[in-house]
């Protein structure tokens, strides 16, 4: 085999993936019932899709990623309320904040060990959420942002109750946004990215430029985060504290975990499971489900995600023959 | 303003009881345990639990607030934190958290999610003078408590053969095995002693902090800070880190308004770590 | 620091390393010539990988200076020196388990191109990075094992590779911290042979245990002790000289 056609190889579109997008999409024309929670999964699906590329391709581990999911729900929905309705609008200026306070915290994040990361990443969003409560004039505090008045989508398609809108919106985000992260985890970045996360000594020692490449990303990754904040923010009509808190990093990393980091698709596999999860198990006491979230990450810690990686990638390969 | 510094001081004194466990087993088994914080709930929770239903003097709880925790740590260890030693920081973080979300869901089940008091003996109640300066008593109560306990943590790492096997052990376990030193059972007794003062800290600290189930997660950014600030190769580095960011905790919410001054914390930290990534008493490695 | 009639290729000037108490690196002045087939020997603890460090800016000397081609180098970071064309191969191999070779390499020739920032173009679609990939495989023997995952590589295999990304970042300097270390008889061959066939306008500094290997590559021999420079020149010297030949013989009267 050839370089050029490995190259072209591993980067090429298999049939399982474009059988998945299409099937995503023909959902939005389903009968109304189902579109709300495909709503919401599509919504934490790019969460965990931008969690994936610090955390399965350049290896930092992030405990408040929910500080850019939360200040893009929060500047997308300041941005309906107080200047203009439209969603597309919100969303752009959501993803322009995060990605900001995404540049500006790497540089932090980027000093230190592992441990420090851990301190910096929780820390962070710590800190806007105890700024967002310390402002109630602006975010609505404890109550949350009320009075958001979501514009239609492009002056035509309005969000309603039912969430067709809502989902197409968060499908199509997604879908494009999935696109671009595509294109760059296999470019010549991409590469630098995985090489970073495996053994950063050796990539440095290759010619990488390690910190400008991991703030690039990590940049990047708070932009998606804060575009699936505002996804949430504008379909819902309403933000509250908890996009900010502990909880919400906590669960985007468990969805991620569980559908594999590092191969792209690991944040909308796992969101997809996550939530079905989440609607059988905590339909029960609250607090059943925080407990079986536990029970599942020490097992699966335990237990390790090789060896359940090995598993499913033998499962895929025969998928994908 | 003296007072002030002297709750900040008392303020600092409790945190360094409740994170040196992290501390030391982070630099001993390079573990990150984020459910350290359970530990300190554990003993927070047994103290209010004997105080309300067997009516127990508080300062009886504080041992049994000691020892429970560092068996129920002692036996975590064994069975299953030290399957998760040479795995990745990832796999770490997330057994820790797992353990956290179980404590803090078994807690709110079988206890309830409303925040838990207690009633502090008369005699540790009210205000003294000390020097001239206006003190409370339990807050002088816990500084002679928690000084002499950082004092004797020191001396027993010193002085102790334990000890010294702990500092070889934290300095290169596989030449500490080598040496025949019994590297497992000194992580096992450090792991246990560790929990133990945690569970010491959460009962002490009931009385400024409150305990409810959810108190692992609101303090695990603490315990952090003190790790990271104060390094981990010994317990002056969080001894100090812990009286710094006490002190700065108090002062800032005292001085700016209560919603500000929570930031000092943070502001402190993050100059801490422009100037000195790696802590404020990195080891040369 | 005398006159020099060329440029050497690497030069130290003074450099030293001081833990604490502890001298790693005592007041080195090196000089690596261009084209050069340069030794590093010495016996264990010497120094050399500290050395070498320092050379690449892994750690920051305590004093001195580093010198890549007449430039001083001393205060880049170990990216910088490898854009400038000072790469090191690893004692311990440090490759990327879970990839390919194919991938590999091909990030050290797409940083190398200075492509490596490229967040737009998939790795590959320009075929320049391809086609040097297939080049540098077909020089190490490594093109069957493109596409096959590093960690499932036999030893041998993986050392070539080892070297072989070095290469691929186009060094003007080599440093090859004992590349046949740990490999297994019968595949030192395609090693040494990889080794001796380096063109010869890249100069090569070999650390190495191994006095085969030394005595049949080396040009020049420079032996370090205890953070020092003992002596140096060509290998017949220092295989007579007496000094040389009490270290290497009261070590292993220690031993």
């Amino acid at each position: 085999m050839n370089a050029a056609l490995g190259l072209a190889r591993r980067a090429r579109w298999r049939w399982l993936e474009m059988a998945f997008w299409i099937a995503a999409f023909a959902a939005i024309l389903m009968p109304a019932g189902a579109h709300l929670i495909l709503n919401e999964i599509a919504i934490l699906a790019l969460f965990a899709l931008s969690l994936d590329l610090i955390l399965g391709y350049a290896g930092i581990i992030s405990l408040g990623h929910a500080a850019f999911f939360g200040l893009g729900a929060y500047a997308a929905g300041l941005m309906c309320k107080y200047f203009a309705q439209e969603p597309l609008l919100g969303l752009a200026v959501a993803m322009a904040a995060s990605g900001l306070t995404g540049l500006l915290s790497s540089l932090l994040v980027l000093r230190g060990s592992d441990l420090t990361r851990l301190m910096v990443t929780l820390g962070v969003a710590l800190v806007l959420h105890e700024i967002a409560n310390a402002l109630p004039q602006w975010t609505g505090g404890a109550d949350g942002l009320q009075g958001m008045v979501v514009g239609p989508l492009l002056g035509r398609f309005a969000f309603d109750l039912f969430g067709r809108t809502a989902y197409a919106y968060s499908l199509a985000t997604l879908f494009v946004l999935f696109l671009l992260a595509r294109r760059v985890v296999y470019s010549p970045f991409g590469m630098s990215l995985m090489a970073i996360r495996r053994n950063q000594l050796r990539a440095s020692a290759l010619g990488v430029p390690v910190n400008r490449r991991l703030i690039a990303v990590y940049a990047l990754a708070a932009t998606y985060a804060g575009a699936a904040g505002a996804l949430l923010a504008q379909t819902t009509a309403y933000v509250s504290l908890d996009v900010l808190e502990f909880n919400r990093s906590a669960d985007v990393l468990l969805a991620l975990i569980i559908g594999g980091a590092g191969w792209l698709y690991g944040g909308i596999v796992g969101a997809l499971v996550f939530k079905i999860l989440q609607d059988y198990l905590s339909s029960s006491a609250p607090q059943f489900w925080l407990f079986w979230m536990g029970l599942f990450l020490i097992v699966l810690a335990l237990v390790g995600r090789e060896r359940l990686r090995a598993g499913m990638r033998g499962a895929l390969t025969w998928a994908k023959a | 303003m003296a007072t002030i510094l002297f709750d900040g001081v008392a303020y600092g004194m409790l945190l360094f009881v409740l994170a040196c466990g992290l501390a030391v087993t982070l630099g001993l088994m390079n573990f990150v345990n984020l459910a350290h914080g359970a530990f300190a709930m554990a003993g927070g929770y047994v103290t209010v639990l004997l105080m309300d239903n067997w009516d127990a003097p508080f300062l009886a709880c504080l041992p049994v607030a000691f020892a429970l925790p560092a068996a129920i740590g002692l036996l975590l260890e064994r069975t299953l934190y030290r399957h998760m030693y040479g795995r990745s920081h990832l796999d770490q973080v997330l057994f820790s958290i797992g353990m956290v979300f179980i404590a803090v869901a078994a807690t709110d089940y079988f206890l309830g999610s409303s925040q838990r008091n207690i009633h502090l003996p008369d005699w540790l109640r009210g205000r003294g003078q000390v020097m001239g300066v206006s003190v409370g008593l339990y807050r002088a109560f816990i500084i002679v408590l928690c000084g002499a306990l950082a004092f004797g943590l020191q001396a027993g790492l010193m002085k102790t053969r334990f000890g010294s096997r702990l500092r070889a052990s934290v300095d290169d376990a596989r030449v500490a095995r080598g040496l025949g030193i019994p590297v497992g059972m000194v992580f096992a007794a450090t792991f246990a002693v560790g929990s133990g003062l945690a569970g010491l800290g959460g009962a002490l600290g009931t009385e400024l902090l409150g305990i409810d189930p959810y108190f692992p997660l609101k303090f695990m950014i603490y315990f952090l800070i003190v790790v990271t600030v104060g390094g981990t190769s010994g317990i002056t580095g969080p001894f100090v880190a812990s009286l710094l960011l006490g002190v700065a905790d108090v002062m800032g919410k005292y001085y700016l308004s209560s919603a500000l001054g929570g930031f000092v914390i943070y502001v402190v930290v993050i100059v801490v770590l422009v100037l000195r990534p790696s802590g404020l008493f990195a080891r040369a490695r | 620091m005398g006159e020099s009639m060329t440029a050497s290729a690497l030069e130290t000037e003074a450099l030293a390393k001081r833990f604490g108490g502890l001298v790693a690196t005592d007041n080195v002045s090196f000089r690596l010539e261009p084209g050069a087939r340069h030794a590093l020997i010495g016996p264990n603890g010497a120094g050399k990988t500290t050395f070498i460090n320092l050379l690449t800016g892994v750690m920051n000397p305590s004093a001195g200076r580093v010198l890549l081609a007449g430039e001083d180098i001393t205060g880049l970071r170990p990216e910088a020196r490898v854009r400038r064309g000072l790469v090191r191969t690893f004692q311990i191999n440090q490759l990327f388990d879970d990839l390919t070779p194919l991938e590999t390499l091909s990030l050290a020739v797409s940083e190398r191109l200075g492509l490596g920032g490229d967040w737009r173009r998939r790795l590959g679609a320009a075929g320049s990075i391809a086609r040097e990939v297939d080049r540098v495989a077909a020089r190490f023997g490594l093109a069957d094992s493109l596409g096959l995952r590093t960690d499932t590589l036999p030893y041998g295999k993986q050392r070539l590779l080892e070297i072989a990304v070095a290469f691929a970042a186009s060094p003007k300097v080599l440093l090859l911290d004992e590349p046949a270390a740990g490999v297994p008889e019968a595949e030192r061959r395609d090693i040494l042979d990889a080794i001796a066939a380096l063109p010869a306008d890249v100069s090569v500094l070999l650390i190495e245990h191994d006095m085969d290997l030394v005595f049949s590559f080396a040009r020049r021999i420079s032996v370090l002790v205890d953070g020092a420079l003992l002596v140096e020149g060509e290998p017949d010297a220092i295989a007579k000289d007496a000094r040389v030949r009490a270290v290497y013989l009261g070590e292993s009267r220690h031993a």
